[in-house]
């Protein structure tokens, strides 16, 4: 038994299909951009070795540094999203009925390509014809915002359909965590006389914080490394306001053939990720981990 | 591994005593104002898709002069056949769906035969080598552009769609793999003890038996794998250039853009390429939230 289930032949056909595509498409590649960044390099000609210029230019270049706040900025806005995704969960994990369609519902708007959701917020924003500003304009409001072209809003605008986006994906993680919860730890408050708000507040939070934490790394790691909603609505204008770190990127690398520097973005990405991952969970990390 | 939300729910009121579970007129009034609460969400992510079917079959006469949420006078249902008939939308949405299948079959086969040589085979490496797939789940996919875009320039696969099918299957096995593990490790090991001692080659165990026993988390991460995949766009965008190779996400980008006042059609292009995740979801809903639960919790 343990000879046949040790087979060095077996083990290395059944690994390396999916090992050499991870290693292929996605661990070389990450080591190749952090190497590519020390080049000066325009993605068809010979590259030049710079050394860290690349890195040095990107710690110097403003539009680089926007971008990172606004980055930084979409990841405090999905954490303070957290806190409504929590609080509807917690409703709806209640004696709640329909709340499995309820979750459902929420849902579809995570399911539907960023293009799609992109296109259809554009059509929201639309300065004369769209939803928003027809409905401003019928309550009386005379100087509708143009939204997607102004400057101060945009990127509040499309954090908007961010969040809308994600919603379902979050309260469907909370909720599926709040279900866990012992029904006898929540009825022995109730009897001892805890309100619905206690109960919520010091029991079942303190029971899903390591779920919370997860949702928040995923949170903050994804939107650090946001791209496609943007992408699609504003091409990270106007001017500027609102790119953020892989626009930037993507800008740099494929639109004006700056492979090195772009690379340089890239790797400085991936590193932030990590580094971001690796503090959240240092942050959070428990004295002592609640067990259910 | 199906939850069962609504049974759990009605069982809560059973323990409780009988002078506390009486409702008061004012904890009537509060589940009142909860339910308000919670269709009041349901209908902000619901009414933007409303919105866009409506529009979607109207013409612009229309759309600019009713309310935003009036029915059409009269359905343009012309719209449909007029972007699917003007355009390479027939084209997209079958590149769409050839390159979606490959990715889900080679991702859940790749990924099924690792978990199983992790999960139930014994060596040496077996850790390190699920924690790469694991690390995998946090890497951006824009630290990997660059590189790929040279790769397949190399290898004369730019602007291929094999390039996007095996992007698709690395870039996703490691989720596919995580939500294998928890089902894996759940297996008895008596069936494969019992399998060998009958003298089962290993592939017979793994293909035969192994296998078609994981069949409802196989769908489950076939189903999600599905889902990324139809709506995925940096890869295709950036590695696909020519017109008959382009996937619907990516497609109506482009095929908006000449219908930039057009709203009817616009709507119908984008009802057109949401609507096979519209269907897919209300059959299997179920397995969906099942995947998206497991996927992202079960770390």
């Amino acid at each position: 038994m343990n000879k046949v289930m040790s087979d060095k032949k077996v083990i290395a056909l059944y690994v390396l299909p999916a090992f050499l595509l991870m290693m292929v498409l996605v661990y070389i590649p990450i080591v190749l951009t952090g190497y590519y960044g020390l080049m000066r390099w325009d993605g068809i000609g010979a590259m030049e070795f710079i050394g860290l210029d690349n890195y040095k230019r990107l710690l110097n270049d403003s539009m680089f540094w926007r971008s990172a706040t606004h980055s930084l900025l979409l990841a405090i806005f999905s954490i303070l999203s957290l806190v409504g995704y929590l609080i509807i969960s917690l409703v709806l994990a209640g004696k709640i009925k329909g709340a499995d369609l309820f979750r459902k519902i929420y849902l579809i708007p995570m399911l539907l390509s960023s293009v799609a959701i992109a296109q259809l917020w554009m059509r929201i924003y639309h300065p004369t014809n769209g939803v928003m500003n027809r409905f401003l304009t019928s309550i009386g409001i005379e100087n509708t915002p143009l939204w997607l072209a102004d400057t101060n809003i945009v990127l509040y605008a499309i954090f908007i359909p961010i969040i809308w986006q994600y919603a379902g994906f979050y309260i469907l993680i909370y909720y599926a965590a709040l279900r866990n919860v012992p029904n006898e730890l929540v009825e022995a408050a109730r009897i001892d006389g805890a309100t619905p708000w206690q109960i919520g507040y010091k029991i079942k939070l303190p029971l899903i914080m390591g779920v919370i934490k997860v949702t928040i790394v995923l949170a903050v790691v994804g939107s650090l490394k946001y791209f496609d909603l943007i992408w699609v609505m504003t091409q990270g204008g106007p001017n500027g306001a609102s790119e953020v770190i892989a626009s930037y990127m993507y800008k740099q690398a494929f639109n004006s053939y700056n492979f090195g520097y772009g690379s340089a973005i890239g790797f400085f990405l991936l590193i932030l990720c990590l580094v971001v991952t690796w503090i959240i969970r240092k942050l959070t990390a428990d004295k002592e981990e609640v067990q259910y | 591994m199906e939850f069962e939300n609504g049974k759990n729910g009605q069982s809560q009121t059973s323990p409780v005593p009988k002078g506390l579970s009486e409702k008061t007129g004012l904890q009537r009034l509060g589940k009142i104002f909860l339910y308000v609460f919670l269709i009041g969400v349901a209908v902000v992510q619901i009414l933007p898709l409303v919105w866009l079917f409506l529009f979607s079959l109207k013409n612009n006469q229309e759309v600019f002069n009713l309310p935003p949420l009036a029915l059409p006078q009269e359905p343009q249902w012309g719209n449909y056949v007029r972007v699917w008939t003007e355009g390479n939308i027939g084209q997209y949405f079958f590149n769409s769906v050839y390159i979606t299948a490959s990715s889900v079959i080679l991702t859940v086969i790749f990924a099924s035969l690792v978990t199983f040589a992790i999960t139930r085979m014994r060596w040496r490496l077996s850790k390190l080598v699920l924690g790469l797939f694991m690390v995998g789940l946090m890497i951006p996919v824009h630290s990997t552009l660059i590189p790929l875009f040279n790769f397949f320039t190399n290898v004369n696969l730019m602007d291929h769609p094999v390039a996007i099918i095996l992007t698709y299957t690395a870039f996703n096995l490691p989720i596919t793999i995580m939500i294998l593990l928890g089902f894996y490790y759940t297996l008895p090991r008596e069936i494969e003890e019992a399998a060998i001692m009958d003298g089962c080659s290993l592939h017979r165990l793994f293909f035969k038996i192994i296998l078609p026993m994981t069949a409802p988390v196989v769908a489950t991460t076939a189903i999600i794998n599905m889902i990324y995949n139809w709506n995925e766009y940096v890869f295709v965008n950036t590695f696909i250039s020519s017109d008959k190779y382009k996937t619907l996400t990516v497609g109506i980008q482009n095929f908006i853009g000449q219908y930039q006042t057009d709203w009817g059609a616009i709507g119908a292009t984008l009802m057109i390429s949401i609507l096979p995740i519209l269907i897919a979801f209300v059959i299997l809903s179920n397995r969906i939230v099942e995947g998206i639960t497991s996927g992202s919790v079960k770390g």
